[in-house]
C-alpha cells in the first residue's frame, strides 16, 4: 500500500466560488504531510471533505487503496481518519477522561464505568507520555494540554491518519518542541499526519512532504529534502517574494497619543506610553499578558479603573467605543469573527457602518456614494469578492480581515490599532497588510500593533513595548530590539 | 489594476416567497372550483376583508420584524394592543355611551386626544421593554413575556372585564373603509424607508448581525435597542388604535396571540429567527399576505376552526425550519 489517502480530482463549489477545482492530494502512511497555501487556497475545505463535513462534488476517495464513503465524522474515524481543529471544542466542565471517552463511554450495564474509563485514560496518557490529569477538568487546561488531550482522543479512535489545523497556532515555543516530540513518536507508530501550517520554519522542521495549493488549485507536490524556502513561497504566492517585510522608514512627527498610568482591574497596571505620528508602535508578549486588553481599554470596550488618555495633548474621556471613533481612533480586533465581522451581512454593509455618518444626507443615506468609496478599497486593497453584495461569510479569512481594514479606513482615522492583524493569513495578504501599514504612517498616521509573531513585530515596528502578566516591561527601539531580548522581558526576565 | 465594477445584487430573497404566495393562491383557486365550484381569488369582498384583517396585525409585523432583526423577540404586541384599544376607546367615547368614562366631560374629545394617548401608551409598553432589554440585560423573551402578562392585566383592570363602546364617529373615522389599509401601508413604507436608506436601519442590521462587533464598531446598542423596542410599541399602540376604532370598542380580551401571528408573518417572510441581521419589512409584507390568504381560504372552503389553528401551526414550523436549512452551514 503506496499511500494511506489518495484523493483524485476533487472538486467543490460553493455559490459564487469554486472551492476546488479538480485537486489531486496523496498521503503516504507513517509520514508527516505538509499542507500550505494561502486562504482561500482551499485546504480547510479538502479537509472537510476529508471528515465527511462536505460533499465534493465529484472526485475520488482511497483510503488504504479502497474506495471510501464518508459523509460524516464518524465514517471518518470507522475508516482511521481524525482531525485536531484549529479551535479546540472540548466540553469545558467534564474531566479529560470524560472528554475522551464522549459518545463511547465504557458502560457495566445501564450505567457509565467511570474507573474502566479512567483506567483506559491513563493508559493513553502515559503511552503518549502526557503529563495530565484525567479527572482534570477541561476548563482548567491549557491550549496546549486541551490540544494533546485532542491527539489522544484521536488515537483512542485507532487513528492511522490524523489531520492537524494550525496546531501551533495558539502554543508557545516549548509547547510546540513537545507536540513535535509527540508527531515524531505517531510517525514511528506508523501513523500519518496531515500538517497544516502558515509557519514555514515547522514545515522543514517537521514534514516529509509538503503539498501546495493556491486559489482552489493543487500546486504541486515535494519531499521536505527537496524544497526551498523560496520554491515554497513562489508555490504559494505564484509570484517570488523579494523581500518578506515592506518596512520602510516614515518621518516621526509629534506626540498623537499618549497613556498614563492606564490600568483595568486585575488585568494590566499602571501601563504608561507614548505613540508618534508616522510611527508603528509593536506591542509584545506572551498570550494572557494583557496586550489586548490594554488596547481594549484605550478604546472604550473595556472599563478603565484609573489612569488618562491624551489624544493630540489634550485629555480624553473615552467610555465607549463611539467616544473613541469621535477622536479618529480605529481599533482592529483579534478575533475577526467574534468581535469583528457582521457575518451575515454583505460587504458594503461591513464596510460602511463605522463611517455611516459621513454619508448622510438631509436624513438620508447616499448610497451611491458609499459604493463608489467601497468598491475603492475594494480594488486598493485588492479583496477577493464577487460583488459587494457578497456575504462576508462566504470570503476567505484573508479577504475578511480586508473587509474589516477597509471598515476603518473609510473612517480616515489617525491612530490605527491592529490587534494580530495577520493572524490566520497567507504570505501574500500579509506581505499586503505590512505594505498597507507602511502608506498609512508615511501619510501621517499612527499604528499600534500588537503581534505574536516575532519576526512580524521586529520586521515592522519603530519601537517595541513589551508586556509580562499585566505590566508593561520594557521598551526597546527598532535598533536594539532583538528577538532575545524581547523573549527575555516577555518572560518576566531583566535584560542584562 | 483592473477596476471591477461590483454592483451585481442579484434575486430577492422574497422572489421565493412570492411565489409561495402564489401557489398557495392557486391551491384554493383550483380546490375552490372542486369543493365549492365557485372562484377564491377573484372576489372582490372576500380579498378586501382579507386584506382588512391583515392590516392590523401587519402594522405589528412591522416593529416585531425589526426586534427579530436585532436578534430579540416581542411576545407583548397582542397584549399591548388590547391595552391601547381599551384605553384609546375610553377617550373616544360618543356624547351619549351609555357607560362614560369621562362622565363629566361634555361633549367628546377631539380624535387626537385617544390616538396620541393610545399610541404613547404603546410606545411607553415598547420602552420599558427595550429599557430592561438593554440595561439589565434580561432575554428579550423574558422582558416581553412579562409585559405580556401584565399588560393584559392593565386592560383587565382597566375595564372591569367589561367593552368600551359607543365610540364617536371621528375616531370611527380611522377603521373605517380602507383606512386601516392605507395606515398599514404608510406604516411600511416609512419603515422600509428607514430600514434602508438612514444610519437607523444600517444600526438594526449591525446589532442583529453581530453585537460585539457593533459595540466595537462605534454603535450606542443600548439607545438603539431602547428606540427599536419603543418603535415597535408605537406600532402596536398604533394597531391598537385602529382595531377599536375598526370594531367600534376596545375589550380587553382582543389580540390575544396576535404576537404570534405577526412573528409568523415575520419568519414567514424571510426574516431569520436563528441568526440576527436578516429579514425586510416587504417580505414580512409577503408573510402577512400568506398567513391572511390560508386563513381566507380555509374560511372559503369551510375548514373547521380548530384545524385551522393547526394548519397554521405546522405552516409556522415550516417556514422555520426552512430558514434554518437555509442558514445551515453558515455562522457557526
Amino acid at each position: 500500500m503506496e499511500y494511506i489517502l489518495e484523493m483524485t480530482d476533487i472538486r467543490k463549489e460553493f455559490p459564487g466560488v469554486l472551492a476546488l477545482d479538480d485537486i489531486q492530494f496523496k498521503v503516504r502512511p507513517g509520514t508527516v504531510h505538509a499542507l500550505m497555501g494561502e486562504n482561500g487556497a482551499g485546504k480547510s475545505t479538502l479537509m472537510k471533505i476529508i471528515m465527511g463535513i462536505y460533499k465534493a462534488d465529484k472526485g475520488t476517495v482511497l483510503v488504504k487503496g479502497e474506495k471510501a464513503h464518508i459523509f460524516n465524522t464518524k465514517t471518518a474515524f470507522a475508516h482511521g481518519i481524525s482531525m485536531i481543529h484549529q479551535e479546540l471544542s472540548p466540553v469545558p466542565h467534564m474531566t479529560v477522561s470524560e472528554n475522551i471517552w464522549l459518545g463511547r463511554e465504557f458502560k457495566k450495564g445501564f450505567f457509565v464505568d467511570h474507573s474502566m474509563m479512567r483506567e483506559k485514560t491513563v493508559e493513553l496518557l502515559e503511552h503518549l507520555e502526557l503529563d495530565i490529569n484525567p479527572d482534570q477538568k477541561m476548563v482548567n487546561l491549557s491550549v496546549a494540554q486541551t490540544q494533546m488531550v485532542e491527539i489522544a482522543k484521536a488515537i483512542s479512535y485507532d487513528s492511522e491518519l490524523i489531520i492537524m489545523d494550525e496546531p501551533t497556532s495558539a502554543i508557545t515555543e516549548k509547547e510546540v518542541n513537545h507536540l513535535f516530540k509527540i508527531i515524531n513518536e505517531l510517525r514511528s507508530k506508523n501513523i500519518a499526519i496531515i500538517y497544516i501550517t502558515h509557519k514555514m520554519d515547522e514545515v522543514f522542521e517537521i514534514s516529509d512532504e509538503v503539498s501546495v495549493f493556491r486559489d482552489g488549485k493543487y500546486i504541486g507536490t515535494e519531499a521536505a529534502d527537496n524544497m526551498t524556502k523560496d520554491k515554497l513561497v513562489s508555490w504559494m504566492v505564484g509570484r517570488e517574494l523579494s523581500q518578506v517585510f515592506h518596512k520602510e522608514q516614515a518621518e516621526i512627527g509629534d506626540v498623537i497619543l499618549e497613556v498614563r498610568n492606564l490600568s483595568s482591574g486585575d488585568r494590566f497596571r499602571n501601563v504608561s506610553f507614548q505613540l508618534k505620528a508616522g510611527e508603528i508602535l509593536g506591542i509584545a508578549g506572551l498570550m494572557g499578558a494583557g496586550r489586548s486588553e490594554v488596547v481594549e481599554t484605550i478604546f472604550g470596550v473595556r472599563e478603565k479603573t484609573s489612569g488618562e488618555v491624551f489624544v493630540k495633548g489634550e485629555k480624553v474621556n473615552i467610555r465607549a467605543p463611539h467616544d473613541a471613533i469621535r477622536h479618529k481612533i480605529a481599533l482592529l480586533t483579534e478575533d475577526r469573527k467574534l468581535s469583528g465581522l457582521f457575518l451575515p451581512l454583505t460587504v458594503k454593509e461591513n464596510m460602511e457602518i463605522v463611517s455611516i455618518d459621513r454619508y448622510i444626507r438631509g436624513g438620508f443615506i447616499s448610497h451611491a456614494q458609499i459604493v463608489s468609496d467601497c468598491e475603492d478599497q475594494v480594488n486598493k486593497l485588492a479583496i477577493k469578492t464577487p460583488s459587494l453584495y457578497q456575504i462576508t461569510d462566504n470570503l476567505s479569512g484573508g479577504n475578511q480581515q480586508k473587509v474589516l481594514i477597509s471598515k476603518w479606513l473609510l473612517n480616515a482615522p489617525d491612530i490605527l490599532i491592529l490587534d494580530e492583524p495577520t493572524r490566520g493569513i497567507d504570505v501574500g495578504a500579509k506581505a499586503e497588510i505590512h505594505k498597507l501599514m507602511t502608506k498609512l504612517v508615511q501619510a501621517g498616521k499612527a499604528v499600534i500593533m500588537i503581534s505574536s509573531e516575532m519576526p512580524e513585530v521586529l520586521g515592522m515596528s519603530d519601537r517595541v513595548l513589551v508586556m509580562h502578566e499585566g505590566d508593561l516591561v520594557g521598551e526597546l527601539n527598532r535598533e536594539e530590539a532583538d528577538q532575545e531580548k524581547i523573549l527575555m522581558l516577555a518572560s518576566g526576565e531583566k535584560l542584562n | 489594476m483592473n477596476e471591477k465594477k461590483l454592483t451585481g445584487k442579484g434575486l430577492p430573497k422574497e422572489v421565493s416567497i412570492i411565489l409561495i404566495l402564489l401557489g398557495i393562491c392557486l391551491l384554493f383557486e383550483i380546490l375552490g372550483w372542486i369543493v365549492k365550484g365557485d372562484t377564491f381569488l377573484f372576489n372582490f369582498g372576500r380579498i378586501k376583508l382579507m386584506i382588512l384583517q391583515m392590516s392590523v396585525i401587519g402594522i405589528i409585523a412591522i416593529g416585531v420584524t425589526q426586534i427579530i432583526i436585532t436578534g430579540g423577540i416581542d411576545l407583548s404586541s397582542g397584549s399591548v394592543v388590547a391595552f391601547v384599544a381599551v384605553v384609546a376607546a375610553s377617550f373616544a367615547q360618543s356624547a351619549n355611551a351609555t357607560r362614560p368614562y369621562f362622565a363629566n366631560l361634555e361633549g367628546t374629545f377631539p380624535v387626537f386626544v385617544p390616538v396620541i394617548i393610545g399610541i404613547g401608551l404603546g410606545g411607553l409598553c415598547g420602552f420599558i421593554n427595550g429599557f430592561l432589554i438593554a440595561k439589565t440585560h434580561i432575554p428579550p423573551f423574558i422582558a416581553t413575556l412579562g409585559m405580556m402578562v401584565s399588560a393584559r392585566g392593565f386592560a383587565q383592570l382597566y375595564t372591569e372585564g367589561k367593552p368600551v363602546s359607543m365610540l364617536n364617529d371621528s375616531y370611527l373615522m380611522l377603521g373605517s373603509g380602507i383606512m386601516p389599509v392605507l395606515i398599514y401601508l404608510l406604516m411600511a413604507l416609512i419603515a422600509h424607508i428607514l430600514l434602508t436608506q438612514t444610519k437607523y436601519g444600517k444600526y438594526v442590521y449591525a446589532i442583529g448581525g453581530n453585537q460585539h462587533a457593533a459595540v466595537v464598531s462605534g454603535i450606542n446598542v443600548t439607545k438603539y435597542k431602547i428606540m427599536i423596542y419603543t418603535y415597535a410599541g408605537l406600532l402596536s399602540g398604533l394597531a391598537g388604535v385602529v382595531l377599536c376604532a375598526r370594531v367600534n370598542s376596545g375589550q380587553a380580551s382582543m389580540g390575544v396571540m396576535f404576537e404570534l401571528d405577526a412573528i409568523a408573518s415575520a419568519v414567514i417572510g424571510g426574516t431569520s429567527l436563528d441568526i440576527g441581521g436578516i429579514g425586510t419589512i416587504g417580505g414580512t409584507i409577503i408573510g402577512s399576505l400568506v398567513l391572511g390568504v390560508v386563513k381566507s381560504g380555509f374560511i372559503f372552503l369551510g375548514v373547521n376552526a380548530y384545524i385551522q389553528e393547526i394548519i397554521k401551526g405546522a405552516i409556522i414550523i415550516g417556514a422555520v425550519v426552512l430558514d434554518v436549512m437555509r442558514n445551515k452551514g453558515k455562522s457557526k
